[in-house]
This record gives C-alpha cells, sequence and structure tokens, in this order.
C-alpha cells in the first residue's frame, strides 16, 4: 500500500484497512467526512453530504473550552441546517496556506475563538444558505424569495415543492457567492444561543484516541526528550553507552540543546533516556534563584526611568496632598500550565519529500510555520495534523518549542514517523511559565475617603520579549504585563503606571489570562483603599464607575446573586473582586471559612459575566466553572521556584492541583447585553486571587500580598 | 512472553516484566484511551480496573496483572453505553477530556463498590486529578449515573457504537 499526501487520502487509505490495529488512526469527527466521495464542499466551511449530512470546518483548536462545538452552532445557525445532522472536522494548515488563509485566524488564545471569527463564520454559513436556497430556485425556475428554509430543506412555499440541502448542494457549490449577507438577530437564534451537547464529548467519553499523544502509524518509533535543566544551557558531553544497548533503542540523539531517545515503545526511550550521563554546559544562569529574581525585581521597582503605561494628572501632587496614604507591595511566583497531556509532536519525513505532522496545537498555522522552516520544507509540502488538545492554557500557541522539537527528532530518521512526548517532569521544568512578578502600589485618598491618585509600579517579564524577540515593544511596554492597571475602568483622576520589564533567564508565555496578577494586585489593593476609607468594598468601588459602565452592572449582578451585605451564617465571609478582560466583563464573590487551625475552604463563588452574546450557555457555565478552579488551585498551592538556574518542582506531589474534595459550589450569572462580543475562556480567573484574599481579610483581618497561600498563617491574629 | 486478559480478550506481549501497564496498553496493544499523566500515581489519567479495582497503571509492573482481568475504557461501554459514560454525555463532564478516562473508569469502580454514593464517598474515591476543573460536574454525573442504574429498564442515552 501506498500512503499518499493528502490528509483524506490517507484517511481513506486507513480506513481501507479497517481495524488493522497498527494502521488504525482515528481524525476527530474528520473521517466521517471524508467517507463519502460526493460530499461538496459550498464553501470552505461548510461541506455536505448527498444525505443531508453536514461537516463545518473549524479553524481554531479545542482544548476543552468547547469553541469547536460554539462556532459549529454559528455556522449552522446561519446556514439554517439540522443541528442533529451536524458534525466538525478542523481545517487543514496546508490548504489554509495553499488557499490564501481561506480561514481566517488559526490562533486559539485570547479567548478569541468565538469573539474573533464569529463576523465570518456566520456569513459564511448565511452564504452557503443563499447558495443552497437559489440552486433550488434556479431548480425551479422560479425567484428566490419565493422559497423558505427549515431544517435543511428548501420549500417553493407558493406550489409546496421541496428540495434537501444533499439534493442541491452540488449545484449551489458551482454559483458565485454572494457578495453581502445579512446576519440574523441573536433574539431569533434557534441553534446558537442554546446549550447544544458539545460534538467532541462522546468521543471523549469512550476513550477515542482523539490527543496528539495517541498517534498511531505504521512503523512508528517514540522519543523522551531531555532539555538543559538550566534555561538556555546546552549539551556539553553525553555518555550513552548504556542507553544505546537497551531493549528497543534505535538511537540516542544529541542535539544542541536536548537530547532525545528513539525507541520502540515511550517507556523503552524514557528508560533509555535517563541511564544517559549528561554533562550540561548550564551557560550564565546555574546560580539564578529565587532571591536574584527578587532582587531584579526591586531594583526594578526603584528604576527612577521607568516607561509610563499611562499617566492621567498629577499623582505626586495628588499624593502629596492626599489626606491618607496607603501603600503596599505585592507579588507573585513563576507559574506552569501543567496540561494535562505533557508536549507532544509526531513527525514524518516521507519519502515523496513531504513532512506530515501530528500535535495538539493552539495554533495550527504556527505549527506548519515552524515545522516547514525547522525541516526546511516550503509550507506546501508540510501538512499538519490538529489534534485535540489535552489541555492548552495558553502553553500550545505562541510556543511551538515541540513541533520544533519534533521536526528536529523525526528528521534524524527519514521516512521513519516518530512520536514525541515530554514525561511530566520535563513538561514541568521547562515550560514558558505565568511571569513571576512585583508590584508596588500608592494610594491617596481625599478627606471623604474618594481615591483621588494611584500609582502603581510594575516589574514583571515580557512575554512579547520571549515569544517575539525580534518585534521590539512599542514604548518600552509589554500590555500583557500592565494591563488592569493601564485600562483601569475606575475613575480616579490623577494615575501613573510605570512599567519596568526584568526578564531575567526563566522563559515566560501566555498562561490562561495574561495579565491576571495583575487582577490580583490591583483588586486586592482596592480593598485595602476601601478599608481605610472606612467604606464597603461594594459601594467604593461603585462609586468610582460610571452609570452605564459595563464593569457597574456585572458588580450590581454580583452583589444581586449573592446578597451582598446580608448577616453571613457564622464562620463565613465574604470577598469581591470586579474585572475586565478578554472582551468581556466580569465580577465575581467568594464565600469562605479559615478554621482555627488556619485552613481555608472555600464554599462558594458566584461569577457574573457580560459578554454581550452567549453562543452556548452551558459551556459559558462550564468555563467559569474551569476558570475557578484554574484559579484556586494558583491561589492555595501553585508556585514555580528557581533554585542553581531551574525550576525546583518536578510533579503534581510538588505542583499541586486542587482536587475534587475542595470543589466549591460555583453561580454564574450570565448577563449578556448585546453589542460586543466577549470571551469566555479566561475572563472569570481575573477575579479569583483579589476576591479569596478579600475574603480571607474579612475572616481573619489578614491582607495577603503574595500567593500561594500555603506560605502565610492564615490562624486569626 | 506474558499473557494478559484485557477487555475479555487474550493477549500475549513480548515485553520487560517490569514495564508498567499503562504502556503495554498504549504503545503495544494499541488501547491509547488510557492517560499518561504524571508516571507516579499522583493524577490518575492512566486509571483501570484490574479484577474491579481501580489500579492506575502507570506504576503497575505488567507482570502484576498476568492472570488478572483487565478492563481498560476502551472495554467500559458494553451494547449500551456505561452508565456512567452516559451521565458524562448528558452533563457535559469533560473539557478538553485528557483526564476523563481515567476519572470515568475511578467513577464506574466506585459504583460497584457503593451503588449509592455520598458526597463523602465520592470525594474520597475521586482522587483524579483535572486540570480543566470538570469537579463538579463529576460529581453530579456520578449521582446521576447511580440513579439511572437503580432504575431497571432506564432509558439510557446514546450506544456505544
Amino acid at each position: 500500500m501506498t500512503i499518499t499526501l493528502s490528509r483524506r487520502d490517507f484517511m481513506k487509505a486507513s480506513a481501507a484497512i479497517g481495524g488493522g490495529l497498527a494502521l488504525e488512526f482515528w481524525f476527530p469527527v474528520a473521517a466521517k467526512a471524508a467517507g463519502g466521495v460526493s460530499s461538496t464542499e459550498v464553501n470552505a466551511w461548510v461541506v455536505i453530504h448527498p444525505d443531508d449530512r453536514v461537516v463545518i470546518r473549524i479553524a481554531r483548536s479545542e482544548m476543552g473550552q468547547g469553541s469547536y462545538t460554539a462556532l459549529a452552532q454559528l455556522v449552522a445557525e446561519e446556514l439554517d441546517c439540522d443541528w442533529a445532522k451536524v458534525s466538525a472536522e478542523f481545517a487543514s494548515p496546508n490548504e489554509h496556506i495553499r488557499r490564501k488563509r481561506i480561514w481566517g485566524s488559526m490562533s486559539t488564545g485570547g479567548s478569541m475563538g468565538i469573539r474573533g471569527s464569529q463576523d465570518y463564520v456566520r456569513k459564511a454559513g448565511a452564504s452557503a444558505r443563499e447558495m443552497l436556497v437559489a440552486a433550488a430556485a434556479a431548480q425551479w425556475q422560479v425567484p428566490a424569495n419565493e422559497c423558505s428554509v427549515d431544517k435543511g430543506v428548501i420549500t417553493h412555499v407558493l406550489s409546496g415543492r421541496k428540495l434537501r440541502y444533499g439534493q442541491v448542494a452540488g449545484a449551489a457549490a458551482k454559483l458565485t457567492p454572494p457578495s453581502d449577507v445579512k446576519l440574523r438577530d441573536s433574539k431569533d437564534w434557534k441553534i446558537a444561543g442554546k446549550s447544544m451537547h458539545r460534538l467532541d464529548i462522546p468521543d471523549k467519553v469512550l476513550g477515542k484516541p482523539v490527543f496528539g499523544v495517541d498517534v498511531a502509524l505504521p512503523g512508528m518509533l517514540h522519543a523522551s526528550i531531555a532539555q538543559c535543566p538550566v534555561f538556555g544551557g546546552k549539551v556539553k558531553s553525553l555518555d550513552a553507552r548504556i542507553a544505546e544497548k537497551m531493549r528497543g533503542v534505535k538511537k540516542v540523539l544529541r542535539e544542541e540543546n536536548f537530547i532525545a531517545v528513539i525507541a520502540d515503545s515511550w517507556w523503552r526511550a524514557d528508560q533509555a533516556l535517563n541511564k544517559i550521563v549528561v554533562e550540561w554546559d548550564v551557560g550564565a544562569h546555574g546560580n539564578a534563584s529565587n532571591e536574584t529574581i527578587a532582587a531584579m525585581f526591586r531594583e526594578g521597582l526603584a528604576d527612577p526611568k521607568l516607561p509610563q503605561a499611562r499617566k492621567l494628572g498629577d499623582t505626586d501632587a495628588a499624593l502629596a496632598s492626599a489626606a491618607k496614604v496607603v501603600e503596599a507591595e505585592y507579588q507573585s511566583p513563576y507559574l506552569n500550565h501543567a496540561t494535562m497531556e505533557p508536549q507532544t509532536c509526531t513527525a514524518w519525513f516521507k519519502p515523496d519529500g513531504f513532512l506530515e505532522v501530528w500535535t495538539s496545537t493552539q495554533n495550527g498555522e504556527a505549527s506548519l510555520a515552524v515545522a516547514a522552516e525547522t525541516a526546511g520544507l516550503p509550507q506546501e509540502k508540510v501538512e499538519v495534523h490538529k489534534m485535540m488538545l489535552g489541555g492548552g492554557f495558553g502553553r500550545r500557541g505562541g510556543s511551538q518549542d515541540f513541533v520544533r522539537q519534533g521536526v528536529t527528532i523525526a528528521k534524524s530518521m527519514p521516512g521513519v514517523p516518530v512520536k514525541l512526548m515530554w514525561s511530566r517532569q520535563e513538561d514541568m521544568q521547562h515550560g514558558f511559565y505565568r511571569p513571576a512578578s512585583m508590584v508596588r502600589m500608592k494610594g491617596g485618598l481625599d478627606a471623604q475617603g474618594k481615591l483621588v491618585a494611584l500609582h502603581t509600579r510594575i516589574a514583571c517579564p515580557s512575554i512579547l520579549a520571549v515569544l517575539m524577540p525580534e518585534a521590539p515593544l512599542k514604548d518600552g511596554i509589554d500590555f500583557s504585563a500592565v494591563r488592569s492597571f493601564n485600562d483601569a475602568p475606575y475613575e480616579i483622576p490623577n494615575q501613573q503606571v510605570d512599567y519596568a520589564r526584568r526578564n531575567g533567564h526563566v522563559p515566560v508565555g501566555f498562561w490562561r489570562a495574561p495579565g491576571q496578577q495583575n487582577a490580583f494586585y490591583r483588586e486586592c489593593f482596592i480593598d485595602e483603599l476601601a478599608s481605610a476609607a472606612g467604606k464597603d468594598p461594594l459601594d467604593f468601588r461603585l462609586a468610582m464607575l460610571r452609570a452605564g459602565d459595563k464593569n457597574r452592572l456585572v458588580l450590581e449582578a454580583v452583589a444581586k446573586a449573592a446578597a451582598w451585605g446580608s448577616p453571613m451564617p457564622p464562620g463565613l465571609h465574604r470577598g469581591l473582586a470586579s474585572i475586565d478582560g478578554f472582551g468581556s466583563y466580569t465580577a465575581m464573590v467568594v464565600e469562605l471559612s479559615v478554621s482555627a487551625k488556619g485552613v481555608a475552604k472555600v464554599h462558594r463563588v458566584i461569577v457574573a459575566i457580560d459578554s454581550g452574546y452567549v453562543v452556548n450557555p452551558d459551556t459559558c457555565r462550564a468555563q467559569a466553572e474551569s476558570n475557578v478552579v484554574y484559579g484556586l488551585s494558583a491561589v492555595f498551592q501553585q508556585e514555580n521556584n528557581v533554585r542553581n538556574g531551574r525550576i525546583v518542582e518536578s510533579n503534581f506531589h510538588n505542583f499541586r492541583l486542587m482536587p475534587l474534595p475542595d470543589m466549591p459550589k460555583v453561580e454564574t450569572v450570565l448577563v449578556p447585553t448585546g453589542g460586543f462580543w466577549g470571551g469566555h475562556g479566561e475572563p472569570a480567573i481575573l477575579g479569583i486571587a483579589p476576591a479569596v484574599c478579600n475574603a480571607i481579610f474579612a475572616a481573619t483581618g489578614k491582607r495577603i500580598r503574595s500567593l500561594p497561600l500555603k506560605h502565610h498563617d492564615l490562624r486569626k491574629a | 512472553m506474558l499473557k494478559l486478559n484485557v477487555n475479555g480478550r487474550s493477549h500475549t506481549v513480548d515485553v520487560e516484566p517490569e514495564m508498567p501497564l499503562l504502556w503495554v496498553l498504549r504503545d503495544h496493544l494499541n488501547l491509547r484511551g488510557t492517560k499518561y499523566g504524571c508516571g507516579m500515581s499522583l493524577c490518575g489519567a492512566c486509571t483501570v480496573h484490574i479484577d474491579g479495582v481501580a489500579v492506575e497503571s502507570c506504576s503497575l509492573p505488567v507482570s502484576e496483572a498476568v492472570g488478572k482481568k483487565i478492563l481498560t475504557i476502551e472495554g467500559l461501554a458494553k451494547r449500551d453505553l456505561h452508565p456512567i459514560q452516559a451521565a458524562w454525555i448528558e452533563h457535559e463532564v469533560p473539557q478538553c477530556g485528557y483526564c476523563q478516562t481515567g476519572m470515568i473508569m475511578s467513577a464506574a469502580a466506585l459504583l460497584d463498590k457503593k451503588p449509592r454514593p455520598t458526597d463523602d464517598d465520592i470525594d474520597a474515591a475521586m482522587t483524579n486529578l483535572c486540570r480543566c476543573g470538570t469537579y463538579a460536574r463529576v460529581k453530579k454525573a456520578i449521582h446521576a449515573a447511580a440513579e439511572m442504574r437503580a432504575l431497571p429498564g432506564a432509558a439510557r442515552k446514546g450506544t456505544a457504537s
């Protein structure tokens, strides 16, 4: 059997072999689409089968956030097809390049999946509908406006004649797409706006091999990798004599900054890797530690010549004349994404000069570019098969290190598919971490307790400087390092935000809701100021928000849902935070208790979120729950410490994820006000840390100015 | 050569006796529904049943599974979905889904032991870690599956095909 170039041919070949074990390969849902040769692409997004099954192409990645289904809902809504007959498949990055980026952005981050593509995917659905109706009308020789559509059945209203989408798709595809289409008002939605069951869940529940690590190809080998434990270090020498003789080992690969073992099973590769004696040239950072990094931040905070990310009024003068000045220093540690599926990439240099790559990526197009560059091939000669992600959270987008490595490894074995998977330890110690940072804030209150000045100095690594080193920061500012301060909605007449970019050697990256440390700093400090002003935290915030400000609306919504201000049952305490980001507005109330031994437990979290529109309410609630858990793990337990230039934590025993018994009740209040499109994947994480810490203050009188909580004695003073 | 009984079928594998069962399943028997998460019995992504008991297969030498009945996610659904799987779909439990096969195997073992588990039973049994934070739905779906199983002839949504 010859396996041909294209993904679709390959799937047909695999299907022909049937259940043959080693050859069996499973593409998420796509296999169904490939089955019928007579299916028709009405446009790039919509494929229709003669039996009316509709396959909707999805360009963004699916990592659990649900946009694979929600985007299909938006297309199906405008297409007017039968949702029961809809499936989805990932658009091919190779085709994307060859068809001049026809699917728009493949990048999946910043909670952009829906809000960044809703306009063009809805138009694609509406355009396909119009073409299908036009094809039916032409067949009947009637005007298109005499036809109606219901669930993929076109009816000529006057004569009662009917045609199904599957019957006219072929003719429709030959028509010229309409130049402009009208989109439905959200109040008329039948498929969008509803809690449709997610399309990817049944396969996940059955354990079908949908993830990057599940790839299996004929004759495939497995690789395990070790990179220099000190970031930026290189391989100096290695002794692989024992490893090379171990069972199943095919090759020991030495590259400039990593070593890898290729074997016939992953375990054998990993066992052999552990027997290699490596001497690393750790470079200049072998002595870096938490202390040197903190000193770097302190030096940054003391720098008299920092660029300003915001300047309103005269902060110095306002502080000098303030009735009361409050000052505080806050800090946060580095954090790993800890996706449950470790980084992985399978690559196959085929005899005909084509490279195929399978990976869990948040950006198929970026994976393709990195694969092509690493292979030295034109992008047209590379295909990236996008797999379901076992978690993403920002780890698998901007940094395509795992693709570069996977392709490099496979290049050493031309003709043989090789699947690289990182061990958990490798994954924990070679991340692109949520930046550690340190912030100093100074707030001035007037005699009436009104906040008149806020001066913030931020020392934080720049993520952009790591991920896009060639692009200089505009005015020395990285937006992800200053957010929530440079765009704070509170009406404070005098504001200044200074940014000290201090990167150090630890690679940093976009970690779910990049810049969310600032939400912790800002919303905790606002509580400190409210307390100093002798005001209720809710009233203090509302007084600084204009009528009609959407931050105000979500604050009011959450206060109502949580009955803010009403007496709490004994032992329970509330904390509040309000913050916007990723296109949405959120506010939350945390209810917690602190035991006599100082153990804090979160009982209930109420999240209010205004995302403008809601495409799948259940998925939005699931994302709020997800953000709460991701946030609470970081608040209570997580940190990545640096010692001798390397990350100390190595697995889930010292980088703990919140376990099931700690799950609080989460109540999500969706308050979409329309007129804008906001995200759901990240915004609800922003308020978690401050709401928890503000509740701890309410419970104990202690201000938490650094995380995680495990380092704090929470017993009542 | 080691003889294994997986999902009711007998397999012979030529592997080191100390190779963890997880890797025999994934790389030698092509049963890739069972996942690697930590390799140290910390996360439960690799949970399978050995003679009906939930076990983390990443730390179990394959030799210790010889002569025992191994059940993986691929063998959990018979003609119909297992009630846990049906409840998982109904309540939209998975997000990324990576930890969910292990989660489902733990939940199925719990129901075999305690057909009507309390919240405390669930807290004690479900030590699986989920980075997406599906815990509230896991709890809800376990209760729903318990109810589903208690009702004779209750309709089960979906099939295993």
